[in-house]
C-alpha cells in the first residue's frame, strides 16, 4: 500500500511539474528561435557565390541533455505494450534538438551563415546501458561562414 | 588554427594534407551532480550538470585534436566530425576527429 502511494505521489509529481518545466523551455525556445531568424542554418556544404568573399570559417556547436519526467516515462512503458507513436519522447527529442540548435547558433556570434549543420544524439548518464531512455544528449554542429557584404 | 567542418576552408587553398587527427577523453561527474541528475529525471528538463560536463569535455576533445595537428605543422583542420558513446555509468567517452592540413 506504502508502495504504492509512493509510486502514485511519483508520477503525480512528474504530471504537474514536468509540464510546466516542459511548457516554460517550449515558450523560451520559441523566443529565441525567432530572435535567431536572421541567421539561417543549412545542411548544405557551400552557399557562396563566386563573387561573394568569404572573411572568416569556424567551427561552431551546442548542445542539450534533457531528461524526461517519471510521468513520462510510465506513459511510454504502458505504450510498449501496445506499440504506436510514442508522443512522450517525441516532445523531449524535439526539444534537446531545438534547444541545440539555437546554443549553436549563439555560439555563432555575428556570422552571416552557418553551412554543413550535424545533429547528432546520444543517451547518456546511467540509463545508458538499460532499456529505458532516461535522459538524452542533442549536439548541433556546423561550420559558421562571414561572408564580405 | 582554423577549424571547419566542411571539407574545405572557403576562400583559401590546401596545399598540403597531414591525414587524420583525433582528440578523445573519457570524463564522469562526481555522484553529488548523478544524484541531482537521478533526482531531476523525476520532473524532467534539462540537466544542467551533464550538459556542462559534455561541453567541457567536447571542448578539451578538441584542444587535444588541435594540439596534434600542431604537432604535424598543420594549420587548419578540415572536415571535423564529434562523436560520442558511453562506456560506464556516469561516463562518456567524446571523440573528435578531421583531416589536418595546410592552407594558403
Amino acid at each position: 500500500m506504502n508502495n504504492l502511494l509512493f509510486f502514485l505521489t511519483l508520477i503525480a509529481m512528474g504530471y504537474v511539474v514536468g509540464t510546466l518545466v516542459e511548457k516554460r523551455h517550449y515558450r523560451s525556445i520559441r523566443d529565441r528561435e525567432t530572435k535567431f531568424l536572421y541567421l539561417p542554418a543549412v545542411t548544405m556544404k557551400t552557399v557562396t557565390s563566386p563573387d561573394q568573399k568569404v572573411t572568416s570559417a569556424e567551427l561552431v556547436c551546442g548542445s542539450a541533455v534533457i531528461s524526461i519526467d517519471y510521468f513520462k516515462r510510465f506513459l511510454a512503458s504502458l505504450r510498449n505494450i501496445f506499440g504506436g507513436t510514442v508522443k512522450s519522447y517525441e516532445s523531449l527529442i524535439d526539444r534537446a534538438r531545438r534547444e541545440a540548435l539555437i546554443r549553436m547558433k549563439e555560439m555563432a556570434g555575428d556570422a552571416t551563415v552557418i553551412v554543413n549543420v550535424r545533429i547528432e544524439t546520444s543517451t547518456i548518464g546511467r540509463n545508458a546501458n538499460k532499456k529505458g531512455v532516461g535522459c538524452l544528449e542533442a549536439l548541433a554542429y556546423g561550420t559558421a561562414l562571414t561572408l564580405e557584404q | 588554427m582554423i577549424i571547419t567542418n566542411i571539407e574545405t576552408v572557403p576562400g583559401k587553398t590546401i596545399v598540403e594534407h597531414f591525414g587524420l587527427v583525433s582528440g578523445s577523453t573519457i570524463r564522469a561527474k562526481h555522484v553529488g551532480r548523478d544524484i541531482m541528475a537521478g533526482l531531476k529525471n523525476l520532473v524532467g528538463g534539462e540537466l544542467k550538470g551533464y550538459t556542462q560536463l559534455l561541453h567541457e569535455s567536447r571542448q578539451q576533445a578538441l584542444e587535444r585534436m588541435i594540439e596534434q595537428a600542431r604537432q604535424l605543422g598543420a594549420n587548419a583542420v578540415v572536415n571535423v566530425r564529434f562523436s560520442t558513446s558511453s562506456v560506464a555509468q556516469g561516463a562518456a567517452e567524446l571523440y573528435t576527429y578531421g583531416t589536418a592540413v595546410h592552407i594558403k
